[in-house]
């Protein structure tokens, strides 16, 4: 796989809260990461980043591993990443928080750009405009767009669908599909379960910190116990 | 026509424009305040004695020049010792930076704990300004005093009320009006710059974009030592030197920097004019204004000032509080302290 963090193990000090947990995406595939409150969704992609210590187990990103990289260091690697809340420079503008997602590279950004307003026509209109005047899903869109500046090969995505209408949420699948079909690797943690294994090639359900179901999306969608236990029946 | 003129003339000459000179040694103290609060998050006490640093190093470098013979003609000859006082400013923001600030960065301390650390250095500077130049009062001001004497001008228009510019006043409000521009430029247009306000903006988000906090932190001390010492150059100039005076310019810096909004450059620049006017209007004495505008039985008695030169810093005080109160975050949304 092009990433993946296998047994996992780990916490932020004291309890461990993931317990050997495995998680992977390829190229050109969404992977989604479901779970009920305190699962430690979350927590297993900030262990992809690097913000966690691992006690155990081991990130690796195209064959390589990158286990003892600094978060700066994976992202240069190829990984890119968006929070969930603070995800943007409100006080910026929308061009010029995607020139900062870009600010390692040494080399000529304009064509990414382009690419990025490609993807999410709305910002090309909104260029000039401070990120924190935004709605939510336009804002979640500079979000995304910023953390693929760095044109990376995994994206990784925590909560995208967080505080936003149904709406808006369907449309930001159809960008984050959009994105998949460009050939980046894209990893998601989300509460609208449902709703993200619709789109998923792979899924996971954690629980405790451990992996519960593993299998396509579509499969555990159409699992009699994961619906009945995470998805309301 | 001209018992216009006068009153206006009069209240140019002692509103206007030491509103707008003060004005200007505000903003470019204030300026250093709210870009080590936006970068670093914690009030800096030690600005006001790093002005009286830059300062000081200046004036001893003048005298240096002066025992040389060295003049710039009709200008002050402390504008060639500058670079030497704004270099060694530099030199000293740094070092303390990297003896006493990057420590408490490193256990991530809180910001009460880099105030109070602040104010250590304040009291350390303190003592070595005087140590170094003593107390008193320093005039290091030389070449042309004046660029339009007030009898010259009450010559030129035959008004009975003169309009006196002093060189350090032009030269005052020129160099605040050109590193105000170059400061935008910087922060506006440049990727460091960005990087900067990156920084302040969000800083979880500006580590994870890759952008390095002991750089910008660096730039940051940078500027602001470059300001502080331009800063208090001019104002010494404008003025005279007195660190005492310099460690009270604290007050009405630190009101300007907060009405206009914490961590906003042009907020600080806005707060500075507002400080300023609102000092210089409620400690001049308007009697000689009202004598051309009032009848005569209207003449008061008084001098017809609101409130006495004593005090001023009670009027940057009081803005100070009822910002706070009002609208803490100031005129531009900055941060709250």
């Amino acid at each position: 796989m092009l990433l993946s963090g296998e047994n996992m193990t780990g916490g932020y000090g004291g309890a461990d809260i993931l317990k050997s947990c495995s998680i992977g995406v390829e190229r050109g595939e969404i992977a989604v990461i479901v779970g009920p409150n305190g699962a430690g969704k979350s927590t297993a992609m900030k262990a992809l980043l690097g913000m966690l210590d691992l006690r155990e187990g081991s990130v690796r990103l195209d064959g390589k591993d990158i286990s003892s990289l600094s978060p700066q260091a994976r992202i240069a690697e190829g990984i890119g990443f968006v929070p969930q809340t603070e995800n943007v420079f409100t006080g910026m503008t929308v061009e010029e928080n995607l020139e900062m997602g870009a600010y390692l590279r040494g080399d000529d950004i304009a064509e990414t750009i382009e690419q990025i307003y490609g993807l999410f026509p709305i910002l090309k209109e909104k260029r000039r405009q401070a990120a924190g005047e935004l709605s939510g899903g336009q804002r979640q869109q500079v979000a995304v767009g910023r953390a693929m500046m760095t044109r990376p090969s995994v994206l990784m995505l925590d909560e995208p669908t967080a505080g936003v209408s149904p709406i808006v949420m369907d449309e930001l699948f159809d960008r984050i599909i959009e994105v998949r079909n460009t050939g980046v690797a894209v990893l998601m943690v989300e509460q609208n379960a449902r709703q993200a294994l619709e789109i998923a090639d792979r899924g996971y359900v954690l629980v405790t910190g451990e992996n519960r179901f593993t299998d396509t999306g579509e499969a555990l969608l159409a699992d009699a116990e994961v619906r009945k236990s995470f998805l309301g029946g | 026509m001209t018992e216009w003129l006068n009153p206006l003339v009069l209240m140019a000459n002692f509103v206007l424009v030491p509103g707008l000179v003060y004005g200007a040694q505000l903003a470019l103290g204030a300026l250093g305040i709210t870009l080590v609060f936006g970068i670093l998050r914690f009030s800096n006490f030690a600005h006001g004695d790093t002005m009286a640093f830059g300062t000081m190093i200046t004036i001893l470098m003048t005298w240096l020049l002066q025992s040389w013979g060295v003049s710039l003609g009709p200008l002050p000859t402390a504008l060639l010792a500058l670079p030497i006082g704004i270099f060694l400013t530099i030199l000293f923001l740094l070092a303390t930076d990297r003896l006493v600030y990057r420590h408490y960065r490193d256990v991530r301390a809180k910001p009460i704990t880099f105030l109070m650390a602040s104010i250590g250095i304040m009291f350390m500077m303190n003592g070595l300004i005087r140590f170094i130049i003593g107390p008193g009062e320093q005039i290091f001001l030389d070449g042309d005093r004046f660029l339009m004497k007030a009898r010259e001008f009450k010559k030129l228009t035959g008004l009975d009320e003169g309009l006196g510019i002093r060189t350090s006043q032009v030269l005052t409000v020129v160099v605040a009006v050109v590193l105000v521009i170059l400061l935008f430029w910087f922060l506006q247009r440049t990727k460091t710059g960005k990087a900067m306000r990156a920084y302040s903006d969000n800083e979880t988000l500006a580590r994870l974009s890759g952008i390095d906090p002991e750089r910008v932190v660096k730039i940051t001390w940078i500027i602001a030592a470059g300001l502080a010492a331009i800063a208090g150059v001019l104002y010494g100039l404008d003025k005279s030197f007195k660190p005492f005076t310099y460690f009270q310019l604290l007050l009405p810096m630190f009101a300007a920097a907060i009405v206009g909004g914490l961590g906003k450059p042009i907020g600080a620049i806005v707060g500075g004019f507002i400080i300023a006017f609102s000092e210089v209007m409620l400690t001049y004495a308007y009697k000689k204004v009202g004598r051309y505008l009032l009848p005569e039985e209207w003449q008061p008695d008084g001098l017809l000032q609101l409130l006495s030169t004593d005090y001023k810093f009670a009027i940057s005080f009081v803005i100070l509080v009822v910002v706070l109160l009002v609208r803490p975050t100031g005129i531009f949304k900055g941060k709250v302290v």
